[in-house]
């Protein structure tokens, strides 16, 4: 214990870590990097899982009433339930998890050069609930009557009456489910706020702290601070589909548009609680492969807290046809073209750091600047839908659809991809496949693109989201329209088709890559600064700081990178 | 299992355990303030539940209210306590903060037979359900608090682990704040 050394230097961490059994190092460690490792492969698998729900419905849409292969028939049910746990296993299965709960645990200990966190068996058991979450969810795929099908909103009435939605236990398994999936990130994000406002190494004052653990602490704040009326909401429809209260019933003196405020004021922080963390591996990964200090690291600071802060007063935009006050229409239009100032200057920042560096495309690079183009698209298509007027024409087609996933695709994917590209080395002490990586990286962005742009442009026309079958609607299963349709989903099948590449690489690499080095990008940061793989307590001794995380190219210094806890 | 440095360090200067519990608290506001915002703007846009309030029993909340102050005090006597290393102290008022705690159950369970044979159940209207749903989220954070604070008076009677007394006296506070909210918008409010 601490107290023993308490003078001058704390002791080593790993010296007390007795061996332990197979099972206790996989299914019941304490250790951070083995809990960030199992919430990665969880998220990756449930993201197999959200991948072939979207193969099933999007072969539906271009090819009406045929056999879908490895599916079979596509009935509306089946197809309502695929576009909703789509919806929700991507955005809570597996962007929170890899980029909020993976990483988070896997770097801000390493980061700020602690050697776990401070709550070891409470991030135990945010994983553990986090997993009972996860089956639910797929239990409620086998119940009677199927999984919920009234769309990852899980609006009332059709989330609440099973005389509506007709399948009587799916929504409130998903409700459950989703708000264990909260319990476990409340307990996770309480861990990592109060690690790195606390667990810093001596020395790690506010500025120098790298920008990845400032994203997923504010991501975490922000999760904390509005989630809750939505744990309240989750409680109350609960309540009205399996005891019968009208808190969501007009004719019971409820409101319908009350679940929509609730929803929303969680659901729109949400969006920047998973985009911060991925801004900041963006960060982390520029700075390193252009050489370059952050061009303004308090501005980013700042502008990530602005954007926090703004974040709560947008949600109405989502409701601009649900009934709500024009004047206040108004003002949610202005808040939501406000909110995006930061994203950009962020974007501008990021650009200006590249700017006159000496760059270097590596894999982890080409995924962070293809994070800030393909990002930019879904933030300029922002401006649409958050003016009112012109979302009344655009609300529930295919734009939103094209919109949002240029936003989520580069958060959680493209980010995701970034992030395990840059890190890998450090994770399991061997560099991946360049050629792979790089085959991987351009098929996946192209056929990307491919999916999306074609929906903007049937959105454009009019296609709304929620139909399964366009021949039943004439005037919008033109043969244009259906060709379009044709080539989003063959663009979904090709990115599919280069997602093995990766899969392949990450478990070969593994166990049989090129062997890495503790510092293979010659990196400032901490994590870096330890052996690969770090053992468990992470640093043979925990290391003081002395600068801030992107000392690159000093001209007082002969490296070209300066550690931060490097003493001269 | 060995505590990391990590738990030992403080770079904010506040203890670690309590920055979490402030945290926690943090994010309980918001979950109350959730469900309470959605009572209230329901409770404006519906005068006549006025009329379903008035069959609540202020006197049976009143008492309640004065139970969890009472409480309260018993908890920051505990902390005092603990504090001045005395935990055997401790844990004997974080008992009798216990008692509080079942106090205050037992009279709710006797306003809840009461009304629910008067046929006011959570279904019976908007009223009624977000009576005994704020009431009831708050019944299960004071029988979690004092099941927690049962562990903590266990460990405090060994003088382990006396920081804990002020954690849960903390969280306590909270539960009884919150009741101060609950009692005047479900009970009083006309």
């Amino acid at each position: 214990m601490a107290e023993s050394h308490a003078h001058a230097h704390e002791p080593h961490g790993h010296a007390h870590h007795e061996p332990e059994g197979w099972f206790k190092h996989y299914f019941w460690s304490t250790d951070h990097k083995m809990i960030a490792k199992q919430y990665l492969l969880t998220g990756m698998l449930m993201g197999v899982v959200g991948a072939y729900f979207a193969y099933v419905f999007r072969m539906q849409l271009a090819f009406p009433g045929k056999p879908v292969p490895g599916y079979g028939m596509v009935t509306g049910a089946d197809y309502n339930a695929l576009i909703t746990n789509h919806g929700a296993v991507m955005i809570f299965w597996v962007a929170m998890p890899v980029l909020i709960a993976a990483f988070g645990n896997y770097l801000i200990p390493l980061m700020i050069g602690a050697d776990d966190m401070v709550f070891p068996r409470l991030n135990r058991l945010s994983y553990q609930i986090f997993l009972v979450s996860a089956i639910i969810l797929g239990a409620s795929f086998f119940v009677q009557g199927g999984a919920f099908g009234g769309a990852w909103t899980s609006y009332p009435p059709l989330s609440a009456k099973a005389e509506y939605n007709l399948t009587p236990l799916g929504p409130s398994l998903w409700l459950i489910a989703v708000a264990l999936e909260f319990v476990a990130f409340l307990l996770g994000g309480i861990n990592f706020v109060t690690t790195a406002m606390n667990a810093r190494a001596p020395g790690m004052k506010a500025f120098d702290i790298p920008m990845a653990v400032w994203m997923i602490v504010i991501a975490s704040i922000m999760f904390m601070a509005s989630v809750g009326p939505l744990v309240a909401g989750a409680v109350m429809l609960l309540f009205d589909q399996l005891i019968g209260t009208g808190f969501f019933d007009p004719d019971r003196g409820g409101d319908p548009v009350l679940w929509q405020h609730l929803f929303w004021f969680f659901g729109h922080p949400e969006v920047y609680v998973v985009l911060l963390p991925a801004m900041g591996f963006v960060a982390e990964i520029i700075t390193v492969f252009s050489r370059k200090k952050l061009f303004a690291y308090k501005t980013v600071l700042y502008t990530s807290i602005g954007t926090g802060v703004l974040s709560f007063f947008v949600w109405a935009h989502h409701q601009f046809i649900a009934g709500i006050d024009p004047r206040m229409a108004n003002v949610f239009s202005v808040t939501t073209v406000l909110i995006s100032i930061p994203i950009a200057e962020m974007c501008f920042v990021y650009i200006a750091t590249l700017y006159g560096g000496s760059i270097t495309f590596s894999v982890p690079m080409l995924w962070a600047l293809a994070f800030i183009g393909e990002f930019l698209v879904g933030g300029v298509t922002g401006i649409f839908l958050g003016a009112s007027g012109a979302d009344i024409y655009f609300h529930d087609t295919y734009f939103v659809v094209a919109h949002f996933h240029y936003t989520f695709f580069p958060i959680a994917i493209i980010g995701t991809f970034a992030g395990i590209t840059y890190w890998f080395p450090k994770m399991y002490g061997r560099h991946m496949n360049e050629l792979a990586n790089k085959v991987h990286f351009w098929i996946t962005t192209v056929a990307f693109n491919g999916i999306f742009i074609p929906l903007f442009i049937l959105g454009a026309s009019g296609d709304h989201r929620r139909i399964f079958d366009y021949s039943n609607f004439p005037e919008l299963a033109t043969p244009e329209m259906q060709a379009m349709r044709v080539f989003a989903t063959v663009s979904l099948l090709v990115l599919l088709a280069a997602q093995p590449i990766f899969l392949v690489n990450f478990f070969y690499s593994m166990f049989k890559g090129k062997q890495a080095g503790a510092n293979p990008w010659n990196a400032n940061t901490l994590e870096w600064q330890c052996p690969s793989p770090p053992p468990h307590g992470n640093f043979d001794v925990l290391p003081d700081v002395y600068r801030g995380p992107y000392e690159y190219s000093s001209p007082d210094r002969a490296d070209d990178f300066w550690p931060q806890n490097s003493p001269s | 299992m060995v505590k990391p440095i990590a738990t030992t360090r403080s770079a904010t200067g506040v203890p670690t355990g309590r920055l979490a519990v402030w945290w926690v608290i943090a994010s309980e506001i918001v979950i109350f303030g959730g469900l309470l915002a959605s009572y209230v703007m329901h409770r404006l846009g519906h005068p006549e539940w006025a009329t379903y309030a008035a069959h609540t029993n202020p006197w049976a909340g009143g008492l309640n209210t004065l139970v969890l102050l009472t409480s309260s005090l018993t908890a920051v006597l505990a902390h005092n306590a603990a504090e001045r290393g005395n935990g055997k102290r401790a844990a004997n008022l974080l008992m009798l903060t216990c008692v509080g705690a079942l106090t205050f159950l037992v009279v709710k369970s006797f306003e809840w037979y009461h009304e629910i044979s008067e046929g006011f159940t959570i279904t019976a209207n908007g009223f009624w359900s977000f009576y005994y749903c704020a009431a009831g989220l708050h019944g299960i954070h004071v029988i979690a608090g004092a099941i927690i604070m049962l562990f903590v008076a266990a460990d405090a009677r060994k003088n382990k682990e006396l920081q804990r007394v002020e954690l849960i006296g903390i969280y306590w506070h909270f539960v009884d704040l919150v009741w101060i909210f609950l009692f005047p918008l479900l009970y009083i409010a006309k």
